[in-house]
């Protein structure tokens, strides 16, 4: 059809299909249940502690703009998340409520929304704050929904330990906002929520495996069985521990961090070992949710410590 | 006066409401993206796009 000449062409009436496209009947909690805002949460946090405990100063609105960017490239993530697992959301029931499979929000509404966003998040970042950040942001969006989403998740029952990479890129976005660059304090910080990942969904998927082998993902339990996982959730924590003390060891955390460190990463360490031990019925279920749980605390709790660490530092307080 | 066949689309009262709840949820989001940039210029000041890449 050309674009130009036919007028005929031009105003002809919409077809069948038009006819019977059906409105959207999508409420805006619905589109901000497609950001994921409890995910966005701890990219939040965790970005925000990144940019605060860099060396230097952001001005307060530069910094809440770098923050907004994240959060909303983070949301974007989710978004598009959402659209693309749509078919195997609608078979979980973790996630069969979520607005593409329940029918309130159409699968290109969604795409629609999600790869605005993106764009949007990465240009006000790479405008306002600086394209160093911009660019991270955007291998992190591309990283979640390229690599993750579209590629890991469904072939690989390693899928959320190389997919956990998009999760840890935050605070070393938020860092990168105030200094232009990378050193290796962020890398740390990145390496804590690398290695965290996989015990905390190992966890879940502990608890959901049933869910994810409906849907076909091969997640470690579906595929290498559920003492596998176990084995495998208690090699990572024996190896996450360690490395949640690695600011301080490396001096960019005082003594408050390293004993939040070492308490939780024993923590951490115990309900990981609970959950090799207990292997069947109502204890091996209690053991997995407790370590899920936990797992959520333990990386608000370190980057909390680690912030308050740095805070008492620049005061004077350091301990 | 009731809807005809060929009077197209017609949303419910619901539908109405939602797509008014979101065409604020778009416009306050660009009213906070202009905020957005007006304190980030006076902030930065005039040279805020002027800088090496």
């Amino acid at each position: 059809m050309a674009l130009v000449g036919d007028g005929a062409e031009l105003s002809r009436p919409l077809g069948p299909a038009f006819a019977r496209a059906e409105p959207s009947s999508a409420d805006v909690e619905d589109y901000v249940a497609l950001l994921k805002p409890r995910v966005m949460s701890l990219v939040v946090f965790t970005a925000l502690v990144g940019m605060l405990v860099a060396p230097g100063h952001v001005h307060p609105v530069i910094g809440f703009t770098a923050l907004l960017c994240i959060a909303i490239g983070a949301g974007a993530s989710g978004a598009l998340n959402m659209w693309y697992d749509a078919d195997i959301d609608a078979v979980m029931t973790r996630t069969a409520r979520r607005p593409i499979p329940a029918g309130r929000v159409q699968p290109g509404e969604a795409l629609a929304f999600g790869a605005t966003l993106a764009v949007f998040s990465v240009a006000v970042l790479g405008v306002l704050v600086n394209w160093f950040a911009a660019a991270l942001l955007v291998f992190t969006i591309f990283f979640y929904v390229f690599v993750y989403t579209m590629w890991l998740k469904r072939s690989t029952p390693q899928n959320i330990v190389i997919g956990g990479a998009a999760g840890a890129f935050p605070p070393m976005i938020g860092w990168a906002a105030v200094t232009g660059d990378v050193s290796l304090a962020p890398f740390l910080m990145f390496l804590i929520i690398f290695l965290w990942t996989p015990p905390h969904f190992w966890a879940l998927s502990l608890l959901k495996s049933d869910d994810y082998a409906r849907a076909g993902i091969p997640m470690l339990p579906v595929v290498a069985g559920p003492d596998e996982t176990r084995k495998q959730i208690l090699i990572y924590t024996l190896i996450l521990a360690p490395a949640g003390l690695a600011p301080s060891l490396f001096g960019f955390a005082g003594y408050l961090y390293g004993a939040v460190a070492v308490g939780c990463g024993a923590m951490m360490l115990m309900l990981a070992w609970r959950v090799y031990r207990d292997r069947t019925g109502a204890a091996a279920t209690s053991a997995a949710k407790k370590l899920f749980a936990f797992s959520l605390l333990y990386v608000f709790a370190l980057f909390a410590a680690l912030l308050a660490d740095n805070l008492l530092a620049r005061l004077g307080l350091g301990v | 006066m009731t809807a005809g066949p060929d009077d197209g689309i017609v949303l419910t009262d619901e539908q109405k409401r939602r797509r008014r709840a979101r065409s604020i949820a778009i416009a306050l989001s660009l009213g906070v993206l202009v905020a957005l940039f007006y304190a980030v210029t006076l902030v930065k000041g005039p040279a805020v796009l002027i800088r090496p890449l």
